[in-house]
Formats: C-alpha cells, sequence, structure tokens
C-alpha cells in the first residue's frame, strides 16, 4: 500500500477511478447499439492523433482527442447513412488509424518505450494537468450519460420510435460518438487505446448477467468499472505492469466469477423446488395451423 | 365537419427507384378509426410510415394537425407502435422502462420524470393488462406481451393520434383482446387512429373505415370489406381484401 504515498501513483488511482466509473456509463449505450467495438476503432484513430501531437511537439492527448473526435464523426455518419459498404470504411479507417500513429511516432524519434505508454497505459506518466483534464472530462461525460439517460436510453433502444417522439437524434447520436472519442482519450494515459474499449464494454457484460433493468445494469456496470479501474492499479503497481493489462483482466475476472455465480443461482433454485407440482403449460401464443 | 388530423396529397414513395406508392391521397378526420389493409409488399405499411416521416416522400405532401410534415413540431400528440420490439444489444430493460420512453415527446429530454410522468405510465401499464409485470425485464416477455408493452408506451404520452404498424401480426388470443380494449377506450376517449393490419381479429368492431392498398394505390376506401372465398371461413379472420379490377390470379401466387 505504501506505492500509494507517492504523488504519481496517487494521480494515476484517481485517474483510473474517474475513467473506471465514466467508461461503462458510455458503454452500456454502446453495447445496446450493437456497437460494442467502437470504442476500439475510435482507440486506433485516436493513435494517429498521438503520433501527430508527437511528432509537431504538441499535447499527445489533446491532438489524439481531436483527432479521436474527428475520426468518431465520421464513423457516425457512416453508421447513420446504413451502406452496405460502411463496414468496409471502417476497417480503412480504423487501419489507417493505427499504422498513422506507428508511423508518425515513428517519425517523431522518441523512445519506443513511449508508443506502449499509449496502446497499454502507463502509472508514472500522468501529470497534474492530465489529471484535472481527465477528471473534468470525464466528470463531464458522467453527467451528461446520467442527466440524459431517459433520451439515450429511448436512442439506443429503438431509433425511429425516438425520432417520431420528435427527440433530437442526431445530435443524441453524435453526442454518443464525441463522447466515445473523448472517453478513449483521457483514458488513454490511464488503461491505454487499445484496452479502454474492454471497460466500456465487459463491466455491462458482466452487469447484464444479474440484472433485469436498464437503470440497474447501469449502476452496477459503472460499481463493477470502478473496482475493476481500482484493484487493476495496484496489481500493476505491485507487479510492475502495464495497469491497461491489469485492469482489464480484473475486469474480465469479474465477468468470469458473476457469470458462474449466476449459473449456480439457477441450479441451485432450480433444485430448491423440484418436486413441486409441474407448472401449468403456458397457453399457445399462436395458433398454429 | 371533423378536423382533419392526417393529410395525404398525391403522395408517392420509392426505393431505389422502385415506385413503391404512386399518387396516393387520403384525409384521416379526428375520431376516425381507420384499418389501412392490403396484401404483403402492397405497400400499406410504407404508407403508414411515410405519415410519420420515417420514410421520405419522392412527391406529395403529409400535413399532420394543419402542419407540414417538415414542419410539424408536437410529436406528444403522436403515439407510435412499431411492428416490433428491436432485439438491441441485449441490455436488459424492465416494461416500465420501455413504457416511460413515451413520456419523452410530452417531457423533452432534460427535464427529469415528475409523478405526472409515473401515473401516465402507470394508467398505460393498467390500460394493457400488464401492470403486474412493470418490473420484469421485456425480454422474458411473450411476444404478445412485449407488443402490449408497445402500445403501453404510445399511450404513456397521452396522444390524440395512434399510428400502429401491423400491432396484431402473431399476437396471443388474450394479447389482442387486450389490446382491442385498449384500443376502445382510447377511441372512446375521443383518438383517432391509424393501423396497418394483416388481420382485424377483435379490433373488427372497432375499425371505422378501412382503406385497401393495392400495388402502390389505394383501391377501397369505405367500410370493412367483408372477407371472401375460403377467407370467409368462421376460423379464418385473416382479411384479404380484393380489388375489383384486380386479376384473380394476383391472389393465388
Amino acid at each position: 500500500m505504501e506505492l500509494f504515498q507517492y504523488p504519481y501513483m496517487q494521480r494515476a488511482l484517481i485517474a483510473a477511478l474517474v475513467i473506471g466509473l465514466a467508461a461503462p456509463a458510455l458503454g452500456i449505450y454502446l453495447v445496446q447499439r450493437r456497437l460494442a467495438l467502437i470504442g476500439d476503432g475510435i482507440g486506433h484513430v485516436a493513435l494517429t492523433g498521438v503520433g501527430a501531437g508527437l511528432l509537431l511537439n504538441r499535447s499527445p492527448v489533446l491532438v489524439a482527442v481531436i483527432v479521436a473526435t474527428l475520426g468518431a464523426i465520421a464513423i457516425e455518419l457512416v453508421r447513420s447513412r446504413g451502406r452496405t459498404s460502411g463496414d468496409l470504411a471502417l476497417a480503412l479507417l480504423f487501419y489507417g488509424g493505427i499504422a498513422g500513429g506507428v508511423m508518425l511516432v515513428g517519425l517523431s524519434n522518441s523512445p519506443s518505450a513511449n508508443l506502449n505508454a499509449y496502446l497499454f497505459g502507463s502509472l508514472t506518466t500522468i501529470s497534474p494537468a492530465d489529471l484535472t483534464t481527465i477528471v473534468v472530462l470525464g466528470a463531464v461525460i458522467l453527467v451528461a450519460m446520467l442527466a440524459l439517460r431517459p433520451a439515450l436510453f429511448a436512442v439506443s433502444h429503438d431509433e425511429e420510435y425516438a425520432r417520431v417522439s420528435g427527440l433530437p437524434v442526431r445530435t443524441l447520436n453524435m453526442l454518443i460518438a464525441i463522447t466515445t472519442a473523448v472517453t478513449v482519450t483521457i483514458a488513454m494515459r490511464a488503461v491505454g487505446v487499445l484496452l479502454i474499449s474492454a471497460l466500456m464494454v465487459v463491466p455491462v457484460a458482466s452487469a447484464q448477467q444479474v440484472t433485469r433493468g436498464f437503470r440497474t445494469t447501469m449502476t452496477a456496470a459503472m460499481a463493477l468499472g470502478l473496482f475493476a479501474a481500482g484493484s487493476g492499479v495496484w496489481v500493476a503497481a505491485n507487479a510492475d505492469t502495464a495497469p491497461g493489462a491489469s485492469v482489464v483482466l480484473m475486469a474480465i475476472a469479474s465477468f468470469l466469477v458473476i457469470a458462474l455465480a449466476a449459473a449456480g443461482w439457477r441450479v441451485l433454485r432450480r433444485r430448491r423446488v423440484p418436486a413441486a407440482a409441474p407448472a401449468a403449460p403456458e397457453p399457445h401464443e399462436v395458433l398454429l395451423g | 365537419m371533423n378536423q382533419p388530423v392526417i393529410t395525404i396529397a398525391h403522395a408517392a414513395v420509392g426505393y431505389d427507384g422502385r415506385a413503391v406508392l404512386r399518387d396516393v391521397s387520403l384525409t384521416v378526420t379526428a375520431g376516425e378509426v381507420v384499418a389501412v389493409l392490403g396484401a404483403n409488399g402492397s405497400g400499406k405499411s410504407t404508407l403508414v410510415r411515410s405519415v410519420l416521416g420515417l420514410v421520405p416522400l419522392s412527391a406529395g405532401s403529409v400535413t399532420l394537425f394543419d402542419r407540414p410534415l417538415r414542419r410539424f413540431r408536437q410529436w406528444e400528440r403522436i403515439g407510435y407502435v412499431p411492428q416490433r420490439l428491436g432485439a438491441g444489444g441485449g441490455v436488459p430493460a424492465t416494461v416500465r422502462e420501455v413504457v416511460a420512453s413515451g413520456r419523452l415527446a410530452r417531457r423533452g429530454i432534460l427535464r427529469p420524470p415528475g409523478a405526472a410522468d409515473r401515473a401516465a405510465v402507470d394508467r398505460a401499464l393498467h390500460a394493457v393488462g400488464l401492470a403486474d409485470r412493470a418490473n420484469d425485464a421485456v425480454a422474458t416477455l411473450s411476444g404478445g406481451q412485449q407488443q402490449r408493452t408497445l402500445i403501453a408506451r404510445a399511450l404513456a404520452g397521452r396522444p390524440e393520434l395512434l399510428v400502429l404498424d401491423e400491432p396484431t401480426a402473431g399476437v396471443d388470443a388474450a394479447s389482442q383482446e387486450a389490446f382491442a380494449a385498449a384500443l376502445r377506450e382510447f377511441v372512446a376517449d375521443g383518438g383517432t387512429v391509424l393501423l396497418v393490419a394483416h388481420e382485424l381479429g377483435p379490433l373488427r368492431p372497432v375499425i371505422s373505415r378501412a382503406i385497401v392498398v393495392h400495388d402502390g394505390g389505394i383501391c377501397h376506401d369505405g367500410p370493412v370489406p367483408d372477407p371472401a372465398g375460403h377467407h370467409a371461413e368462421p376460423d379464418h379472420d385473416h382479411v384479404h381484401p380484393h380489388c375489383d379490377d384486380e386479376p384473380a390470379r394476383l391472389w393465388s401466387i
């Protein structure tokens, strides 16, 4: 525990906790619209921003926010048109993003360890200024995702119905896309662009195995994200590994524990009421014939 | 004379250059319960979806409550019931959460739900007979109960016009009865209904006017046509209206 007496470790922990809360709060909408992997794609695009920032001697995080946001807007435009070629357009964008990032980072003559820090996170690179950015943007994301939950739920659940309700569907979709880009980039320092998507999606996947409602799923996913981020940073600090890896492994471990517990609970419940008379058969839903 | 609620004038819709609707004109006035009938692929769903702006018109115009569709903003006056609940990405949602979405048109996206919203959701759940399932996940409901959830969502906004796209397709008898009862109550309160149907079943007595769409045009406008041929047998409540001028073999394909 004494490791957390160092200010850089405290910054890393706070940053990870903020992201652990914010990422699933956004991720639940992405999962609901079957865009679970979009964060990964935007992470690839953000890497080009990192490379451009290093090459131009500007803040890599800031340039990455801009590039990732542009990428997210492009992805949303492709998605909303629903063209069949959209799939390939996304592939071009993603691989172009990561290739461009690696190329630009190489050209900037920074040591290659630097690239790893952006890909998988690094506990020692979060400056006080970085932390301020992470906390402020993280709070904005959290407030937006929680305050707009009824509208974002409606758009993610049934886009046509949302349109007939007069909701600003295009604006809300854009909000989700831009929020994804911002979440990816603020998580870059702590978790890394290649693993942040897991923190958006895995806690939601864990929570929805035991929940019945959207609100409870969101709350449980945020709690699980917080746990994975906190425990993952602790493991990374003690084992001296990349925090992205340990955070994601903690998230996946909790997924497995919850999945097994839920399965065990179902078996137990079935055994507890076995001898009771078989329930009356459900009436047929449709007339066959 | 009753106020017109929906006015469609010379509307045309085409997908990829293929005409689906051709020069369709139709007026629905307040208090009417209009069923849009027709074979699969006749364009009946497209007609109803174009009224809501979900399908763009290639020609003609739609007017809702005396406002051109393009400038129409009073979406709280309309309740829409789609054919089915989308599967989505599998994040669970309770029946109450889905029905509560129906209040957004009235409340706006920034205001949190209040007591009036909760009361309206309760009433809508009660009207479709799902009050006891409010906190269950919609995915665990039967198809008919899911359809009733969507109707409750539309009713929760207290709309003046209900637009339903095949609300009873593949729905069990109990749900059809519950649905017909909810619709009767809505009409008794002065509501207007436009619904697409393949089979009317228990809805038949509620319908005041039938439109038959065939080959992209309206070929019948008046009382509900009687089922003909083997469709008239008592256990076949499929409404398969036929147009006078159409070749008989069209229906036997």
